[in-house]
């Protein structure tokens, strides 16, 4: 009994020294962002006291750049490309398990190998065809490019997610005559919602962090999104260490905020999805 | 078995099926190949053109390629990339994989309190932007503010410390470890949720034969979650060797100091879109994206044919 409570006590010290590796910095930098200069560097560990408080570093951030922008575009992208690869990796999922048609493996196949094969690879032939298009320096041609990016995994999540509702409920559906498109829109679809979390993990996240699209097929401040326009300010600021510090801030904070929210209906659809 | 659904299926008039999987395949199938599948062919076929200066294309065979891989002015950057890419992914392989292993071994222990949290904190950073995670880290090991100098001396080992980001020595390790903290939650939830999926009679069967946690998790639970440590060494695999983010925010396109830290995301980057140091050169660019596109295709095939095969899936 006695070995087992210091086994239990040895678990814990292992692992709540791990969450402050994780955590550390992440606290270390938004405290320091709500500090004076010289409090940043005079006591990097101390929280914020009465008199070392200054929001200094998040009024230069606000006048010296276009967070605003920035931020809704990012939102503007990441809100139109989920619901798009929801909506059409559904559809996709539904046709690729309910209907066996010929072909309907192969396509399947073909749809899986965006899985593995990043499509940054084809940035060369996107940044031409986008230009071609008209379509450079537009968040339209984000938008394209991530619903393509996100519908592979999508589709594979949501197709594990369709196979495990019950038979019985299109069935029964048909019985009643029900046309097909119907019976996924009324029945179907609504049924799908607990499998968005898990979409929102593998496809979202990776959307709203991305740097590399954005940097290729975005020029102008009125398409930037969040994460490149913080790395382009950060790069430009990089002296000025209470904005550098606010504007990490300002990137980290929405995100922990929203992880926090619905972190047990992600980490419950990622652990969902994996195991399949 | 006769089921429903294919009568009902199968009595529809052969153009109304056709027209209904058009609706529900066509626009992901649509988008998903002109923006995907699409662009990554003709990249390839780029690949094969050459540039002259009055930005004519020429097809020009595989000269690219022999290009790349013997003329010095491009091999010597591509093969450091190359290598530098290698060491990038084995430090992942052998740091992050191993301690989200372990984590994940810990929190599936039965009856353990507090999982719920220590999961959520551990698997944050991996929702940070890469973008993020390496200015923050910039800035903690920056010998300017002193704080990672600082912890060191704290626990009595502060000659140990060194820029290790402005190093060429270190920066690449230090740069991989940097990731490593970042996305060590990727393979512990992939684990822990196989880890979940153990039936509990193995598992109780062990412990009535008299074995503790530690010897039941290396020499059962471990074994049955094998197929899904290859699941997370490809994902790694490909993510290392498509990396960018984290080198370009924290050293920039020139993948500093000297190019130690330069990988082919960074290398693929600058040759495609030019920087300081030379013109941007879409051919080339191209070339290099498809070298890394066979790159990443050699790693799939080697899991699906060799790993997948060898690892006998435990059936549920």
């Amino acid at each position: 009994m006695v070995k087992q409570r210091f086994q239990i006590f040895g678990v814990h010290a292992i692992l709540i020294a791990y969450c402050a590796l994780a955590l550390g910095p992440i606290l270390l930098v938004v405290m320091n962002s709500f500090k004076t200069r010289n409090a940043i560097f005079g006591a990097p560990l101390a929280p914020p006291t009465a008199t070392t408080f200054s929001l200094i570093g998040y009024m230069k951030v606000f006048n010296a750049s276009h967070i605003g922008t920035y931020f809704m575009n990012s939102l503007i992208v990441t809100v139109v490309s989920m619901v798009l690869v929801l909506l059409f990796g559904a559809m996709a999922a539904w046709a690729l398990t309910e209907y066996k048609f010929r072909g309907s493996t192969a396509l399947a196949l073909f749809l899986s190998i965006g899985i593995m094969v990043p499509i940054r690879l084809g940035s060369v032939a996107i940044l031409t065809m986008m230009r071609e298009a008209d379509l450079n320096d537009t968040l339209t041609a984000l938008i394209l490019v991530y619903i393509a990016q996100g519908l592979p995994l999508s589709i594979f999540i949501l197709s594990e997610f369709i196979q495990q509702i019950p038979r019985d409920l299109r069935d029964a559906a048909r019985c009643d005559g029900v046309p097909e498109t119907r019976i996924f829109f009324e029945v179907i679809a609504p049924l799908l919602r607990p499998a968005i979390a898990t979409v929102a993990v593998f496809t979202i996240v990776p959307i709203w962090n991305d740097l590399w699209f954005p940097l290729i097929l975005t020029s102008s401040d009125s398409t930037h999104t969040i994460t490149l326009g913080v790395q382009q300010f950060l790069g430009q600021y990089i002296t000025d260490w209470n904005s550098v510090l606010a504007a990490l801030s300002m990137a980290i904070l929405p995100v922990v905020a929203i992880y926090v929210v619905f972190s047990r209906q992600l980490i419950s659809g990622l652990t969902a999805g994996a195991v399949k | 078995m006769a089921e429903p659904i294919s009568q009902v299926v199968a009595s529809m008039p052969r153009a109304r099926f056709v027209a209904l999987m058009a609706l529900f395949l066509g626009p992901a199938v649509a988008v998903y190949t002109l923006f995907s599948i699409y662009p990554l062919i003709a990249t390839m076929g780029l690949s094969t053109y050459t540039s002259d200066s009055a930005g004519g294309f020429h097809f020009a065979g595989l000269a690219n390629f022999v290009t790349l891989l013997t003329d010095s002015f491009w091999s010597k950057p591509f093969w450091n990339a190359a290598k530098n890419n290698l060491i990038f992914f084995c430090v992942h392989m052998a740091v992050q994989n191993p301690i989200g292993i372990a984590l994940a071994g810990l929190l599936s222990l039965p009856g353990l309190k507090l999982k719920g949290l220590y999961r959520t904190i551990i698997f944050l950073p991996t929702m940070l932007s890469v973008v993020i995670v390496g200015f923050a880290w910039n800035l903690i090991l920056s010998p300017l503010w002193g704080v990672a100098e600082g912890a060191l001396k704290a626990v009595g080992l502060g000659s140990l410390f060194a820029p290790w980001l402005g190093l060429p020595s270190t920066a690449l390790v230090t740069l991989a470890l940097i990731s490593v903290w970042q996305f060590v939650g990727i393979p512990l939830m992939l684990i822990y949720a196989a880890l979940l999926n153990i039936p509990d009679e193995l598992v109780d069967a062990a412990r009535v034969d008299g074995l503790g946690h530690f010897r039941i998790f290396l020499h059962i639970k471990l074994p049955l979650v094998l197929p899904t440590i290859g699941l997370i060494s490809i994902l790694t695999f490909v993510g290392n060797f498509n990396a960018f983010d984290l080198i370009y925010s924290v050293k920039g396109a020139l993948a500093g100091p000297n190019f130690a830290s330069d990988i082919l995301g960074t290398f693929f980057y600058r040759t495609f879109f030019g920087n300081q140091l030379q013109l941007g050169n879409p051919t080339m660019g191209a070339a290099v994206a498809t070298v890394m596109f066979f790159i990443i295709l050699a790693g799939v095939c080697l899991y699906l044919f060799l790993v997948q095969r060898r690892l006998r899936r435990y059936a549920f």
